[in-house]
Parts: structure tokens; sequence; C-alpha cells
């Protein structure tokens, strides 16, 4: 069963905007990477598969049931943390979470129970008795995921989990969450319009701008015989490119170096026979895995789409 | 305390135990609103304010009390004490009820809420509920108090099963200004998201009609108009229900079931423009 699944999903708001337009996938249970520039509809997706806006047409599922209708069994099963900050400063971290915990229907002992494991399991142990007005940013991020765990969800909604954080944070963060969707046994769907920062955590990937799908994927489907060989001569680049061109390669400028689809062991061959009978001065030729973003860079320009490489 | 939490090994434990539903959160949620209407589990501050009024209201009810035991006189009955109070009252719904609900829409709590299983229309009448329920404890606590005292100076029996009817005479009135206060205070502090505001809009609506009132009923010279004009103050009209009920309070004529029906109406209707309050919340 798929855990997400979109038939056409349109929403367009009061007003006119349209923020998700005919989106149609399918989702397999695991981490899952949802990218855009800001503005895309991440957030609007979410609150769609939550059931707290009605899409204007077409259909969602999530763990199989419609939001729109069964919107109370599929909140019951899914966790949230959203983007903005929505703590109560004044209030202990670990009441708020078991409070919270209480409002997903746990009975009050095993809410309390549950929200010290939560806060444990986000690294907050000794500091949860204290106000959460006086966290940090990194902290108040914990108690967001912690408050979204703390009922044991099937799936986790995190939009934007790594806003505000410095580097080490953004890591750490990134770390819970993998940890979440692979020893917790947990589905995340995790929003970011880093995708560079997403990508390696994620099993899966949608990508969306404007509202419209660019792809939605499995990760390792994406990076799979995409590898590329990176070769550069000093000099004569323009022979060898018409040169591998007659042998069958089809070699892509980058700055002064060739790209080149590696399709097997021979290619290696091809090209180092191709530089030596042309007695070209070889400075480099390595191997490069394809980022995925670049593979979303090829498939449709989209310049909006910030990425950074860790 | 370091930024960088180590994260402990344990493993994580899957809950495969009860759920409880919709009802079950809502309760919670209205439990968890009484308990911050008198500041309880929070801190030393938030208790200042609902404390105080609530001092002065007992301390009201202990007078009474007093001077009972020594005079026999009882200078204020059970169904006057909610009109005595009701000025503190309103102090207490203007702290209180930007509490309950404008916190949330300020922090934006809001959408960890409604991204639960509890609806929207469980989480405005859970708060209404608290408030509603702190409201008429405010009231009802003092004049228990009332009971307590003067129960134990009557002569007899029939002096205590007098002085019951009377408590429940007065619990009833109570409840009367607990609805009409709460269900408009509520409203008013849904649609402001700053404290203060809220408060300070509570005090203005409450306050502005007494004047209001007061010109009606002067230009109505004890006519058909002085015997209306008292609806359009919340401080007044559950005064002219009891009128209607008990005719222990002004003159309200013929009236007195329109006085019933305002009540229910300016209930209903607060209710309803809270609930579409929060159908319309923007998360």
């Amino acid at each position: 069963m798929a855990l997400i699944a979109t038939q056409s999903l349109t929403k367009t708001y009061p007003g006119g905007v349209t923020a998700l337009s005919d989106l149609t996938l399918s989702v397999e249970p695991g981490i899952i990477g949802l990218v855009g520039a800001n503005g895309a509809g991440k957030s609007t997706m979410i609150k769609t598969l939550l059931g707290l806006l009605t899409p204007t047409s077409g259909q969602a599922q999530v763990l199989g049931l419609d939001p729109t209708t069964a919107g109370e069994q599929v909140r019951a099963r899914v966790g949230y943390m959203p983007e903005h900050d929505c703590l109560p400063p004044d209030m202990i971290a670990a009441e708020f979470v078991t409070h919270m915990g209480r409002m997903t229907g746990l009975p009050r002992t095993v809410a309390r129970e549950r929200a010290s494991e939560a806060l444990r399991h986000v690294g907050l142990y000794e500091e949860r008795y204290r106000q959460i007005g006086g966290y940090s940013t990194g902290m108040k991020q914990r108690v967001k995921l912690a408050q979204a765990l703390v009922h044991d969800p099937d799936l986790l909604l995190l939009d934007e989990p790594t806003n505000g954080l410095d580097p080490a944070g953004r890591d750490a963060m990134l770390t819970l969450i993998h940890r979440i969707g692979t020893e917790f046994g947990i589905s995340v769907v995790v929003c970011s319009h880093l995708l560079g920062e997403i990508e390696r955590i994620c099993d899966s990937l949608i990508a969306i701008e404007g509202g419209r799908l660019l792809r939605a994927d499995r990760v390792d489907a994406m990076t799979t015989g995409t590898d590329v060989l990176a070769i550069e001569v000093a000099e004569g680049t323009d022979e060898l490119s018409a040169a591998l061109a007659q042998r069958g390669l089809t070699a892509t400028a980058e700055g002064r170096m060739l790209l080149v689809p590696l399709a097997d062991e021979d290619t290696y061959d091809l090209i180092l026979r191709t530089v030596a009978d042309l007695d070209l001065p070889l400075h480099r030729l390595d191997q490069r895995r394809h980022r995925v973003a670049e593979l979303f860079s090829t498939a449709a320009p989209q310049p909006s789409l910030e990425v950074t490489h860790v | 305390m370091s930024e960088r939490s180590v994260i402990h090994d344990i493993g994580y434990q899957r809950y495969t135990g009860i759920r409880l539903g919709r009802g079950y959160a809502a309760r919670s949620l209205f439990e968890h609103g009484v308990r911050v209407a008198f500041g309880l589990g929070r801190s030393a501050k938030a208790k200042i304010f609902p404390w105080i009024v609530i001092g002065l209201v007992t301390s009201l009810a202990l007078i009474v009390v007093a001077v009972k035991a020594q005079t026999g006189e009882m200078i204020l009955t059970y169904q006057q004490l909610p009109s005595t109070a009701s000025v503190l009252v309103m102090v207490f719904l203007a702290v209180v009820a930007p509490e309950l609900v404008s916190r949330d829409l300020r922090n934006q709590t809001l959408p960890l809420y409604f991204s639960r299983p509890l609806a929207r229309s469980d989480y405005a009448l859970a708060k209404l509920a608290a408030l509603a329920t702190a409201v008429w404890l405010l009231m009802a606590g003092p004049q228990l108090l009332m009971f307590l005292g003067s129960a134990f100076t009557a002569e007899n029996a029939s002096g205590v099963a007098a002085e019951a009817r009377g408590m429940l005479g007065g619990w009833v009135v109570a409840t009367l200004y607990a609805l009409v206060f709460s269900s408009l205070a509520v409203l008013i502090a849904s649609i402001a998201s700053r404290r203060a505001f809220a408060a300070g809009a509570i005090v203005v609506v409450f306050m502005i009609t007494s004047p209001v009132v007061g010109l009606l009923a002067a230009l109505g010279e004890g006519g058909a108009l002085s015997q209306i004009a008292p609806m359009f103050s919340p401080f007044s009209l559950p005064e002219g229900v009891r009128s209607w009920l008990y005719g222990t309070s002004f003159d309200v004529g013929p009236y007195g079931p329109v006085y019933g029906l305002v009540t229910l109406l300016s209930i209903t209707v607060c209710t309803l423009l809270l609930l579409l309050r929060y159908r319309k919340v923007s998360l």
C-alpha cells in the first residue's frame, strides 16, 4: 500500500493563487523528501495531507485514508511539525508535550511517560522541566519534533525541520530524522528547500515547483546509471570532444572539463585510447556520482531551487 | 546547559496501548482550561490576578457570614452575590479569557491542536466550557461558603433547608451570569491575539453598555422603555432573568420571558460566532 498517493490534486486559494496544480504521485513508506523553493506548495501539500485544507479538486490518500473525509483517523496516526514557531514560551516542555499527547488521545499517565520518552529521543532530558521560553532555537525545534512524536504516529510530516539551525544543529536534526525513519520504523515526510541537505537521508524524493510535480521517485532509481566520467586535458578539449563523438560517446563541456556518461568499464578504455590517439596531455579522468540536484537541473531548468552541497 | 544534547541510545518503543478519541481530547482540553483559568500548574505570576479576584469575592461572602453570625441579618442574599461581584467577575474574565484563547493565537499553537483528532468546534467549545466553569466556580464557591456559614448558625433543620434552597437559587443566577459573560468574553478574546488588547476589549464592551442602559432607563421614566433597557447590558441581562424567575431584582414588568429569550439568544449567537471564528481561523 502506498504511504501517500494523490490523484490530480489541485488547491487554489480564494484570491486565485494556485498552490498545487494537478499533482499525481504515489510514494512508498520510508523517508520522503519533499523539496521545492519557498512558495512551491510544500506547506499546502502537507496541510492537505493532514486534512486541514480541502483540495479544490482531485484526491489524496494518506495511510490508505482520505484526509478530507477521514481527517480524524488520519490525524490520529500522523504527527505534524509546523515550520513556524508554535510553542507557548511560558509552559514547561515536559508538560506541553504531555498535554499534546493527551490531545491525541493518550491517557494521562501514558501521555506523561511518552512525553518523557519523546523528549529523551530528541535529545532533551535534563532540560525538559524548564520553560520553553528559555530554550535555544535548536531545543525548540526538538520540542516541536517531540510533540509530533509523542503519540507514536505511523507518519511524521515535518515542515522545514532544520529552519533556523546552525550547520551542526542541522546535521543533528537530520541524523535524528534518519534515526526515526530507520530505527523507529516511522515513515517521515521532510519538507525542505535545500535538496542537497536532505537527499542523503531520504529514500524517496518528491520535487515540486510552482505547485507542479517535477519528479517523484526513489533516490536510488534517480541515481542509478547516472554516473559520469570527468575528463580534463591541458589542451585540445574540442578535438577530444569531436573524436569522442566519432566513437559514439557524447561529451558535454563543463568549464574546462568534458563529461561523458559512464556506460560500463569499456568507457574508460575508449576514452584513454582516444586521448592517446590524439596525443593529448591528460590531467584528470575520474568518476563523478551525479547528485540528485543535477538530475533535476537537467530535467527542467529551475534556477529558484536553492541547492547546497553538504 | 549545552546546546548539543547527547542522544542516548535507548531503543524506541512503539505504542500499542489504548488510544482514546476526540471526546477524551476535548475533555482533557476543558480540564486543562479550567486549570489555566486558576493559574494551576503555571508560574506564580499567572496566579496573581485570578486569585486576587477570588480572594475579593470570597471575602465578600465571609463578610456576609460574619454579619449574619453577629446580627442574624443577611446583608447580601445568595442571588445578589453575582450582581454585587459582577465587576470583579468582569476583571476575572478580562484576565482569564485572553489567557485561554489569545495565547494560543499569539503563540500559533492552533496548528498543533488542529493537526490532531480534535475538531475546531471541539476546541472552541472546550475553551468556552472551561471559562464558564471557572466563572461559575468563582461565584458558586463563595455562595457555598455563605451557605456553610449560615447553616451553622441556623436554629433548626428547616432553617438549613431554607438556606440550601437559597443557595440553589443563587447557583441558578450564577449559572446565568457565567454563560452570558463567558460566551461574550471568549468571543472577544478569540479575535485578539494580543492578551492586553483582548483584556481591554472585554472591559470596553462590558462597560460601554452600562451608560447606554442608564440613559435609556432614565428616558423611559419607569415605563416600558426602562423595563426593557437593562437587556442591552451583559451586567443587567441576567438580573432581568432573575426577576422573571424569582421576582427578586428590578422591575421587568411583563417582559420577563423576553429577558429569558434574549439571554438564550445572546449565549447562542456568541457561541455560534465563536465556532465560525475557529472555522475560519487561518493556520
